[in-house]
């Protein structure tokens, strides 16, 4: 057992965990946050990205056990963020979901992309999604409100 | 699937988790991003006894910079480089080599020394810092010692990486002002490794060229015939040159497929120097 002490959505969390257990694991059977999801376990489908230290991570690469003094930030942690909150809107407006299974880390995915400036065009917004798997949508409705949401936060005072 | 059981132990210090890896005999692996380690372990394809994580050793995540080189800490992540922290020896080709590599999230976990501590064939890092003519400074019980990239890697997963060594470093010539390069990544779908890959770096400032190919069926193969016809006669003749460097590497067995799409790769990251 390897004992942790780590932020998650910022409350302060001690746990010991068994060093095999993923943050996946951790999250969604220790923590109840069962927002991040599983697809493959190997990184490939990025349906259980989450944010590290602020960026975003394959929560299923990460051990647990080197999560100590870690901030973990999950879909259930993001009240009132304005670019979460954009983005949640424009997926409600424009259908940009269907089963629902890959949408959390599709937010966070979006969410870095918008902050670092990376969802100006059509093309940016594939490219820089290439690494999340949807397998009903087909993506266009999903790219349609990245790039809106991304407009919408542009409109905003630029301090972001 | 789920990793199996292991012990993990997070060192203080290099020396600390040298000294743990040559205690274990073979059992422990050292862990910085996991990326493909924890990926494999999930698999089953990997069961460590032990993970020394070095993630966090602020030794292994600097970027410092001499006259002629920069040496960048095993540590550091993809994503540092694409961001262009730290200096840049590479002119540019670096930057654009991490972002073209996995996926953001990856990318932000995953480090330059993992990558060519693990150095699969389809790997970026080993094919471009070849091409950049870079040194590896590894870190064991009887010390320290450089090996150069070119000498690195061996074969598919294979280093001269000694079991109980660890990167501590990549140390990377500058390129002059009048450098060029060229890289070009064949894959099917962004972010995957590559169905092919190409670079080349021509420095006539450092009277320095090299032409390397990736997803090679092995070490990065250096292209040495178009290598010198780009440093003599600038990028005349490099078609045949290509051919004529995959006849030699015979020992690969190419299918006709994946030779057209790796001569394809050459021809057009030669072009990008061209232009």
């Amino acid at each position: 057992m390897t004992a942790i002490r780590l932020r998650i959505n910022g409350a302060a969390v001690t746990d010991d965990v068994p060093p095999r257990l993923s943050l996946a694991d951790f999250l969604r059977e220790r923590r109840n946050l069962t927002g991040t999801h599983l697809g493959c376990e190997h990184g490939i489908c990025g349906a259980c990205t989450i944010l590290v230290d602020g960026e975003p991570a394959r929560s299923c690469l990460m051990l647990a056990a080197a999560c100590d003094e870690r901030e973990i930030t999950t879909i259930e942690g993001f009240s009132g963020d304005r670019v979460i909150d954009a983005l949640r809107r424009n997926f409600h407006r424009h259908h940009a979901l269907q089963c629902g299974y890959c949408t959390p880390a599709m937010l966070i995915t979006a969410r870095d992309l918008i902050l670092r400036q990376r969802a100006g065009s059509e093309r940016e917004i594939r490219e820089g999604l290439a690494g999340n798997i949807c397998r009903c949508t087909g993506y266009t409705n999903i790219v349609t409100a990245i790039a809106e949401a991304a407009k919408e936060i542009g409109k905003e005072a630029p301090n972001a | 699937m789920k990793a199996p059981a292991v012990d993990y132990v997070r060192s203080r210090s290099l020396a600390e988790a040298v000294d743990l890896l040559a205690k274990d005999r073979g059992e422990a692996r050292v862990i910085a991003g996991g990326q493909s380690l924890v990926a494999m372990m999930n698999l089953r394809v990997a069961s460590p006894g032990l993970l020394i994580d070095i993630s966090r050793l602020p030794e292994l995540s600097t970027v410092s910079d001499d006259a002629d080189a920069v040496t960048v800490g095993a540590c550091v992540t993809h994503a540092a480089i694409e961001d262009g922290r730290g200096t840049d020896p590479s002119r540019g080709l670096m930057p654009r080599v991490a972002a073209s590599l996995a996926y953001r999230a990856i990318r932000n976990r995953g480090t330059i020394g993992g990558s060519l501590a693990l150095s699969d064939p389809a790997a970026e890092w080993p094919a471009v810092l070849t091409a950049l003519d870079a040194e590896v400074m590894v870190c064991g019980p009887g010390g320290r010692r450089p090996i150069r990239c070119t000498e690195f890697t061996t074969g598919i997963f294979e280093t001269n990486l000694a079991a109980d060594e660890i990167i501590e470093s990549v140390r990377i010539p500058k390129l002059s002002a009048s450098a060029r390069w060229g890289y070009l990544k064949l894959c099917r779908k962004s972010g995957e490794f590559a169905s092919a890959l190409a670079v080349i770096v021509g420095d006539r400032g450092r009277g320095f060229a090299r032409v390397v190919l990736g997803a090679a069926n092995g070490a990065p193969l250096v292209l040495h015939e178009v290598s010198r016809v780009v440093c003599e006669n600038g990028c005349e003749a490099i078609r045949d040159a290509i051919a004529a460097d995959l006849d030699r590497a015979a020992d690969r067995h190419f299918d006709e497929f994946q030779r057209n799409l790796l001569s394809v790769a050459a021809m057009r990251a030669v072009q990008q120097v061209l232009q």
